[in-house]
């Protein structure tokens, strides 16, 4: 359950897709979203990658999410993988 | 009833997440030659969630694991079993000693999971030519196998023979399949029509298989399912005459008649057999007597 300690990224530029890039950060956890429905679903999304990070174990990171329209199930997805390509 | 199976690249969430949509019996959750090595990870978190948040009522769900000779299937495993898809399919086996390695870790998952035994069942993919030589000790391995499915792209890259549209180079490779399968009592599906623009040649390799007595065919685009749906499904004759049949069997039994003949045939055990089988089918496609004229 250690804390992001390297750079990651996860997730594609398609359209359904995202990219998300994880890092480390020295205390609490920075989100910067870009999204085509940042309008309508921000706080969804950003709700959804803090649960993530939680799930994780993740206290400290910033992460940066580039946002194509994305399905709550995909963004979960592609947050869990970069945060564990951020712990190897 | 499952006719066809569409592969979907378990990597890319605008195809996967429209999978019940696109009108195939079943979907392929690809994790193997689909992804790339350095997406392994990725592809089975993402087919994981998918196949947890959405819904997929209108087809049953395959994930294709990578094979047991890559670091990666038991990681694809350990991800996809809990969300209890209907069937796991197993690339290059080439033994039954595959098949019993594989059996044996999802059935101690199963166990630890709280599933019944055989929940999930196993699709041998048989792509090699020790997979075809060793098909009917794959399929009759172990209870959970359900079906074999035939990868002509890389038996043929085995058998250093070109890939033809015709399919004569897959010729012995397809009924020995459908031999192997039948004899150990499961269902054969055959391999992809990979020329996703010619609409005909789709419908002639599809007949074909049929008619060599696959259950059904695997595609790589939706844009061939129809038609793939469309060869292996009872044509309204056949359902007619299979129902005319039954009938003509039910009087000759009223009668006391030992033999009954129909529009000049002798009705016979395998006729009786078949038109059973096309009954069963019509069935499951939600097509039944009364709604024929």
């Amino acid at each position: 359950m250690a804390d992001i300690i390297k750079a990651a990224s996860a997730g594609t530029a398609e359209k359904s897709d995202l990219i998300v890039e994880v890092e480390p950060c020295e205390q609490g956890v920075e989100i910067e979203l870009e999204s085509v429905v940042k309008n309508q679903f921000g706080a969804a999304i950003e709700a959804s990658v803090r649960d993530v990070l939680e799930q994780c174990g993740v206290k400290n990171a910033r992460v940066k999410i580039a946002d194509r329209g994305a399905l709550d199930c995909v963004v979960r997805a592609r947050v869990e993988t970069a945060i564990l390509r951020g712990k190897e | 009833m499952r006719r066809s199976m569409l592969f979907l690249p378990g990597n890319a969430p605008k195809m996967i997440i429209n999978g019940n949509f696109l009108g195939s019996d079943a979907v392929i959750f690809d994790l193997e030659d689909a992804v790339a090595p350095a997406e392994k990870d990725a592809a089975r978190i993402l087919v994981r969630n998918v196949m947890r948040d959405l819904e997929f009522d209108r087809c049953e769900i395959i994930v294709r694991i990578n094979s047991t000779d890559t670091p990666f299937w038991q990681l694809d495993l350990n991800e996809i079993l809990p969300q209890k898809p209907d069937i796991i399919m197993l690339p290059k086996t080439g033994c039954a000693h595959d098949v019993e390695v594989v059996d044996d870790y999802i059935t101690a998952m199963e166990e630890k999971l709280g599933f019944a035994h055989n929940t999930v069942r196993l699709m041998p993919l048989i792509e090699t030519a020790l997979g075809v030589e060793n098909a009917y000790s794959i399929a009759s391995a172990r209870p959970r196998v359900t079906a074999l499915f035939l990868g002509a792209e890389d038996l043929t890259a085995d058998l250093r023979c070109k890939r033809t549209k015709e399919g004569r180079e897959i010729e012995y490779a397809r009924h020995r399949m459908v031999m192997a399968a039948r004899a150990a009592g499961v269902d054969v599906y055959d391999t992809p029509f990979t020329d996703v623009n010619d609409d005909e040649g789709i419908l002639t390799d599809a007949a074909l298989a049929k008619s060599f007595g696959f259950t059904g065919k695997a595609s790589i685009s939706p844009r061939h399912i129809n038609a793939i749906n469309q060869v292996f499904s009872p044509t309204k004759e056949e359902i007619n005459y299979a129902y005319e049949v039954m009938d003509a069997i039910a009087l000759a039994k009223e009668q006391g008649k030992g033999a009954i003949a129909l529009h000049g045939k002798m009705i016979d055990a395998p006729i009786v057999a078949r038109a059973q089988q096309t009954i069963a089918a019509a069935e499951a496609l939600g097509i039944h007597k009364e709604d024929l004229v």
